[in-house]
């Protein structure tokens, strides 16, 4: 299992292909990956992510290590970056291996929703005419209860 | 104690941390001492179900205890991922 939190960019193509290379008797791989679009109608021109320093890690270890325990997984990867983004830029990427397909992607799908609302990460939209802070959704947190 | 503030509770408290001398059981009686201090604080906590808190780095609740306790921490819902 790998976390890590970083204001760099990452190379989606190597991590993915690392990820899966590093696995035995896992029949599948899953790989999410988050961009950032413009949720500010045309305006944006950049996202700033702020984060809880000496709380991300611990949180998104605790949130992989209970997908790796529910899904029996091989391994799961978790990169989440901070800091000012550009449009289109990859903000965050998760990877999880299984033996079938199934739990691989539902594994992706539960540490997605928990990233979303259960990891210490703030976005803020910032326009050419100001900047805003993206509201969490009750959909989010909804969608924690299928779990 | 360290209380730290994140997102528009930071901006809005104008800080991202300070020290905290209290004798306040729990979170959510902090977040009264806090409130009566000056108006900044008393906007930033106007709404507290629009607030989470995380006490020692874990999310907690406002009616968590403080005995022992070394950093609060207040922020909106989180928007990761």
């Amino acid at each position: 299992m790998q976390v890590r939190v970083q204001q760099e960019a990452f190379d989606l193509g190597v991590e993915a292909a690392g990820f899966a290379a590093a696995q035995s008797d896992m029949g599948a791989v899953v790989t999410f990956t988050g961009i950032v679009r413009d949720g500010a109608e045309g305006g944006m021109v950049a996202m700033e992510i702020e984060h809880y320093p000496g709380m991300t890690q611990k949180a998104l270890e605790e949130i992989a290590a209970q997908a790796v325990r529910r899904w029996d997984l091989g391994d799961a990867l978790v990169i989440h970056r901070y800091g000012r983004l550009g449009r289109d830029e990859m903000i965050m990427m998760v990877a999880t291996a299984a033996r079938h397909r199934r739990a691989a992607f539902e594994a992706a799908e539960f540490l997605m929703d928990y990233l979303k609302s259960r990891a210490p990460f703030w976005k803020k939209e910032i326009a050419a005419d100001g900047a805003e802070w993206v509201a969490a959704k009750d959909e989010d947190e909804d969608a924690l209860s299928r779990w | 104690m360290d209380v730290l503030y994140f997102a528009w509770v930071r901006e809005r408290i104008g800080v991202p941390k300070e020290r905290v001398e209290t004798g306040a059981a729990t979170v959510a009686d902090l977040v009264e001492e806090l409130r009566a201090r000056e108006p900044r604080y008393a906007a930033a906590f106007a709404d507290l179900s629009a607030l989470r808190v995380a006490v020692d780095q874990e999310l907690a609740d406002f009616d968590a205890g403080l005995a022992g306790v070394r950093e609060v921490a207040f922020f909106p819902p989180m928007t990761g991922g």
